[in-house]
């Protein structure tokens, strides 16, 4: 029996099963399982972007509303073919939704669902009160839609209506996940981190968000010529809260989980509203009570869901095992070796008061590595943070590559050629290794999410990707290409933050402590590794507490203490610097 | 407009704003402190609006058998805690508080002449029957998962909120009520008469605000609660605990509601998902003050009162639109002065 339970067979008897329903079921289930497949489109949108982009919505009943309400107005005032309403929704659903991100999706993630309430309300109380949309009666007489001749009029044509479009949308995001936008799009909630790899996080924030709003339009367009008739009533903030609950219930990271979420409100939906009231021997909303309790209740035990339970009753298919080779990358042409790579000049950091880096001055050059070392506290990371744009200097002037960024952005300076890793490891710990360090190339990639969406991306996927093996392998790390990240002990997980680092195919590599965590045989590799890279001409900045390591390895070395610069020159000389010794050792008189 | 029709809707906008502005407060208080934003608050105003007129009638509490089925789940999620913990010694205290004390209150409270009793006694009554619900809210729903982020947090508010609301439904109906106002009529004001009660909204609001500024001024708790605000991981190493926090300022915000509806309910009808609309109108006055600052959250307030009375008269089916809309234009002006976006991946 066990033998039968795999993905693959769950799925072709699900598929299966779901085409035979309208055959031997009822009107009534068939009823259902239509209203179950149109809240399931609107979950996946919300799986898009409360799972995959952290970001949360309880207006989408509004966008279903915008969906359904053009189809009824354009269809029944002015002749339009539903077919023409259906791309006319899909453009005003575009526009609102443009305008609402644009709004809302630059401030912290908490307005955006303030937001979405008060433009879910408000858009309830437009399509109630505007006289040209029937006002609270609504629209009736919508036309059936029309497929290649075939009126779809009776609810069992538009079952298979409804089921094809959910799962062409459940394939098409999974696709999309599955690519170089996908894995962008599942880092969003690491900001910093993504913003250094060169992502525009507020560009794919607004994708998501787009791409939620679409799902719930073309929902309210189907449910319009299923209903033939609309109402305000199903676009208020109700609606719009219940399918968050089915996400989140449901599973809001996996696509299946907006499925399961989808039929498990609306069937229960549907019972509790008959059964509670018998219960109780009054009338009431009590199902409203019920789900209440329910979401907390997953929330309090489950926070990713039922979905992901449900899982674990079904072995999981081994994940791809093997990459397919690809041609490499395109490289970038490395500055001449020696040439000055970065200068920081009188670079001061202040945080109000406190003052964490005052007049640094550093220069490092292709084909070097230059180790930047000093007593905790003594501002380090700050000046990793401002020379990669992720907490920009107060004062003074850097330069990289010629050119002035103490202004940019990380993610400008990112293209310019400089990658990082981060002290405190910031990987996605659900994604296997080779798609974190995929993250890396980002840059080196160019296809977007609708070509994503429809596999117009797989063979820049496959080079990207092989990019991201080769470099993982060259970091010792080729037997974990696809464990998850968060199952590696926190020395690899810094490993993998380095290759990560070098699929970008950087200039400048900036690594904080990279060392920090690794066994002794793993920092003997690391250190091969550093110096291969230096051969090649990359230039490395390194902060590094573990003596051994950078002594035997750095060209240059610059002491901080206290914000300030107290010892540069070549390691022997700094480890023989009085000033140096008193710093970390302490001073004899005392 | 004349003169007289403008100075009734500044009078009617300023009674909603003071309202909206204690709720703001409230909404501020529970968000800087918890994380959490507080969606049910406006439930707590159609409870307290709503057991008022309920015993106003002579009739018992309705919430009396809610507080005391949270009371028992309270204790029995506490003791569960407590004996984990090995500390047995602290069961009798959590049984006393959690089911002693509503329970006295339920007994007691058959014995009251309910509908001859002053209107101040009936209002102390209203609230010893839903204030508690704040704190109960808190333990039950929000502390366990007090570090969990500011989305989840949400999610398990609005979860709340419909539980509110569909309890609220079968507690009081859905026959909406009002009480009579705490005196009756009203003195002429220039080309106007001012009602009593907008005097006692406005004067009881100003001193509920001032009382609160001084609570949090000079109080220990208020400081234990402006510590925690500030940085939740360094009042705990100052020994103020968190849980303490979150119950004490879910009370304060059960209060601020459960008042709210009585000042309001007698100029309003009041309904059982009335709270709703009310409390997210606090909330765009708190959204204004960018939801940490009290003084500001206070004016949007009165702003966003002012701004639903005059359009009610210009725009009545377009209120609601104007008043939500609002907020766009103060998102968008935050969206634009605001460089760094606050992510939690440090959570």
């Amino acid at each position: 029996m066990a033998r039968f339970l795999t993905p693959r067979y769950a799925l072709t008897a699900f598929l299966l099963l779901l085409a035979a329903v309208p055959l031997f079921a009822g009107p009534f289930t068939v009823t259902i399982i239509n209203y179950i497949g149109l809240a399931a489109l609107v979950a996946l949108g919300l799986v898009l972007l409360t799972g995959i982009g952290g970001l949360t919505s309880f207006g989408q009943a509004a966008f279903v509303g915008l969906g359904a309400y053009a189809t009824a107005y354009l269809t029944t005032r002015h002749g339009m073919s539903p077919w023409g309403t259906l791309i006319a929704g899909m453009a005003i659903t575009t526009a609102v939704s443009l305008g609402l991100g644009f709004i809302t999706l630059r401030l912290s993630g908490h307005f955006l669902p303030l937001g979405t309430i008060a433009w879910g309300i408000s858009l309830y109380y437009l399509f109630g009160n505007v006289q040209g949309l029937g006002g609270h009666t609504g629209i009736d007489g919508i036309p059936p839609v029309e497929l290649f001749g075939v009126k779809l009029g009776d609810n069992r044509a538009f079952y298979y209506m409804i089921w094809a479009t959910l799962l062409a949308a459940i394939v098409t995001t999974q696709n999309m996940l599955d690519s170089r936008e996908g894995r962008a799009m599942r880092c969003l909630r690491a900001m910093t981190m993504t913003e250094a790899m060169g992502i525009n996080t507020l560009r794919y924030r607004m994708v998501l968000f787009m791409i939620a709003a679409q799902f719930a339009c073309v929902s309210g367009w189907l449910y319009a010529h299923l209903q033939r008739f609309v109402n305000p009533t199903p676009f208020s903030l109700g609606p719009g809260i219940e399918y968050l609950f089915m996400a989140v219930l449901g599973g809001a990271a996996t696509v299946w989980g907006a499925v399961l979420g989808a039929s498990a409100v609306t069937y229960l939906k549907e019972v509790l509203q008959d059964l509670l009231p018998k219960l109780i021997g009054a009338t009431g909303n009590f199902e409203v009570v019920v789900f209440g309790l329910l979401t907390i209740i997953v929330l309090h035990r489950a926070r990713d869901g039922v979905w992901p339970i449900l899982m674990r009753v079904i072995p999981q298919r081994a994940l791809a095992r093997t990459l397919e080779p690809a041609e490499p990358l395109p490289r970038r042409d490395l500055p001449e070796k020696g040439s000055d790579v970065l200068q920081v000049i009188d670079v001061t950091k202040r945080f109000g008061g406190l003052v964490a880096n005052n007049k640094m001055n550093l220069t490092v050059r292709a084909g070097e590595i230059f180790a930047l070392i000093g007593p905790n506290g003594a501002g380090k990371s700050t000046l990793f943070n401002c020379i990669s744009g992720v907490g920009p200097a107060t004062e003074g002037e850097i330069r990289f590559m010629g050119q002035r960024i103490e202004q940019l952005g990380s993610r400008a300076i990112a293209k310019l050629g400089m990658s990082r890793s981060f002290q405190h490891v910031r990987l996605n710990r659900d994604m296997t290794v080779l798609e974190n360090a995929a993250i890396g190339a980002h840059l080196r990639g160019h296809k977007n999410f609708i070509q994503s969406a429809w596999r117009l991306d797989r063979e820049e996927e496959r080079r990207l990707l092989w990019e991201a093996a080769h470099q993982l392998q060259r970091c010792g790390l080729g037997e974990h290409l696809f464990d998850t990240a968060g199952s590696l002990p926190l020395g690899k997980q810094r490993v993998v933050e380095i290759a990560r680092a070098l699929c970008s195919d950087p200039v400048l590599l900036l690594l904080d402590e990279p060392a920090a965590g690794l066994r002794h045989l793993e920092k003997r590799a690391l250190a091969e590794l550093l110096d291969k890279l230096r051969g090649e001409g990359v230039a490395i900045l390194l902060v590094e507490h573990d003596m051994d390591f950078v002594m035997g390895l750095a060209d240059r070395v610059l002491v901080m203490e206290f914000g300030e610069h107290l010892a540069e020159g070549l390691p022997r000389e700094i480890q023989t610097n009085p000033k140096v010794l008193e710093a970390y050792l302490g001073s004899m008189d005392e | 407009m004349d003169s007289a029709v403008a100075l009734l809707l500044a009078q009617d906008g300023i009674t909603n704003g003071a309202i909206y502005a204690l709720l703001a407060l409230a909404l501020v208080l529970v968000f800087a402190v918890t994380r959490v934003i507080f969606i049910p608050q406006g439930e707590y105003v159609a409870y307290g609006a709503l057991s008022m007129a309920a015993i106003n009638a002579g009739q018992l509490p309705p919430t009396m058998w809610l507080m005391v089925t949270l009371g028992v789940a309270v204790a029995i999620v506490d003791a569960v805690a407590a004996l984990r913990e090995g500390a047995k010694a602290r069961l009798p205290m959590v049984v006393v508080k959690n089911v002693v004390l509503p329970v006295l209150a339920a007994v007691l409270v058959h014995f009251l002449p309910l509908k001859t009793m002053s209107y101040a006694l009936q209002v102390v009554v209203a609230l010893v029957f839903v204030v508690p619900l704040g704190p109960q809210v808190y333990r039950l729903a929000f502390q366990p998962v007090a570090e969990a982020s500011v989305l989840l947090l949400l999610i398990v508010s609005v979860a709340v909120h419909f539980m509110m609301v569909g309890m609220g439904l079968y507690f009081f109906g859905a026959e909406g009520a009002r009480i009579p106002p705490f005196t009756e009529g009203g003195f002429d004001l220039g080309a106007t008469t001012v009602q009593f009660q907008t005097v006692w909204i406005v004067g009881i609001a100003g001193l509920l605000i001032a009382a609160l500024a001084l609570f949090f001024e000079h109080s220990i708790y208020g400081k234990a609660l402006r510590a925690t605000a500030i940085n939740r991981t360094g009042a705990r190493l100052m020994g103020i605990s968190a849980d303490l926090a979150g119950k004490l300022c879910f009370t304060l915000a059960a209060l601020v509601g459960a008042f709210s509806g009585i000042l309001i309910a007698p100029i309003t009808t009041i309904y059982y998902d009335t709270g709703f609309l009310v409390g997210l109108k606090g909330f765009v006055g708190a959204i204004i003050g960018g939801l940490v600052s009290y003084p500001l959250a206070a004016a949007g307030s009165v702003l966003v009162g002012l701004l639903e009375s005059y359009s009610s008269f210009y725009a009545s089916a377009y209120k609601e639109v104007i008043v939500f809309t609002l907020i766009i234009p103060v998102l968008l002006y935050q969206s634009l002065t605001t460089k760094h976006i606050d992510d939690e991946e440090d959570h």
